[in-house]
């Protein structure tokens, strides 16, 4: 496993749930996600683009997701709460945008977020390349950043940046 | 003292207000993207406009470039997760004021605005 790749997202979300939620995250020892594995109750994905391809999937259980969005928004919400999806869309951006900006050589770009709500539902992924877990533990509960990321064009060199990130390099 | 926010994301916007509420400043006006702001902005011109980048419909870099071309003292801080020096430099050479990266305590955020708006108030007319 290439530490230059999965640090930046360690340290990202311990910096992000610190910063704006007061918030200490444990960050276990990352395991490959398998094909069709489902994720928890909700998801706050964010698209990368530019030298490699991929996404950043924020995955809770609903009753973190629930606790996460209340203590970010300051006011105590459900699911239903029109601004839900919007917290943790946001929380999302932050670890994906400020992880982005440790990972040296890359030039990547963000997407706007998307967030899903359903009871363990999947988010479909690349075949080309593994989603990568980062088990997460705090007082608001357990949740899961997964990443996944595929060197954009073979054509390009990256900085040694491996075909995938993710694949035990 | 009229305050723009610019952001496509309501909680960050709520936490700006809460921030400037401190700060003593009441008079918010929110745009959830840059062609919102620009409206809002030919109504009512404001004191200070904090603008993120990634939105919808016109991104944060497109708004200030435009706020430029016929506004060129109006305060502007980008509010952002994009952290990288190129992009920091991008948005000066845009014409922001100052630049905050998200995430932000509220302390960061509150003495961005106060250094920017010092700075601007003891600049020669």
């Amino acid at each position: 496993m290439d530490v230059r790749y999965i640090n930046p997202f360690i340290a990202s979300v311990r910096n992000v749930f610190k910063t704006m939620l007061a918030t200490e995250v444990n960050v276990s020892k990352p395991v490959i996600k398998a094909q069709g594995e489902a994720s928890a109750d909700v998801s706050s994905v964010i698209g990368l683009s530019g030298d490699a391809t991929g996404c950043v999937v924020l995955s809770f259980p609903m009753h973190t997701a629930v606790a996460v969005a209340s203590k970010f928004a300051g006011i105590a919400m459900t699911a239903t709460h029109e601004d839900f999806s919007d917290a943790l869309g946001e929380l999302a951006n932050m670890v994906a945008g400020h992880a982005k900006a440790s990972l040296e050589g890359l030039n990547l770009n963000i997407s706007l977020p998307t967030v899903v709500v359903g009871r363990e539902h999947l988010v479909s992924q690349s075949k080309l390349a593994p989603r990568l877990a980062l088990p997460c533990d705090s007082t608001l509960g357990r949740f899961c950043v997964e990443v996944v990321m595929v060197a954009a064009t073979k054509k390009k060199e990256v900085a040694g940046m491996p075909a995938t990130v993710g694949a035990g390099a | 003292m009229k305050i723009l926010l610019v952001d496509d994301s309501r909680t960050i916007r709520n936490i700006q207000k809460n921030v400037l509420a401190q700060l003593g400043y009441a008079d918010v006006m929110e745009a959830s993207d840059g062609v919102e702001a620009l409206k809002q902005i030919a109504e009512v011109r404001p004191d200070l406009t904090l603008v993120d980048w990634n939105m919808p419909n016109m991104d944060g870099i497109t708004l200030v470039r435009k706020i430029r071309e016929t506004d060129k003292a109006m305060p502007l801080i980008m509010v952002t997760t994009e952290a990288e020096k190129r992009r920091v430099i991008e948005a000066i050479q845009a014409g922001v004021n100052n630049y905050v990266v998200k995430p932000f305590t509220a302390e960061t955020l509150g003495e961005k605005i106060n250094a920017t708006l010092a700075k601007l108030s003891a600049a020669p007319a």
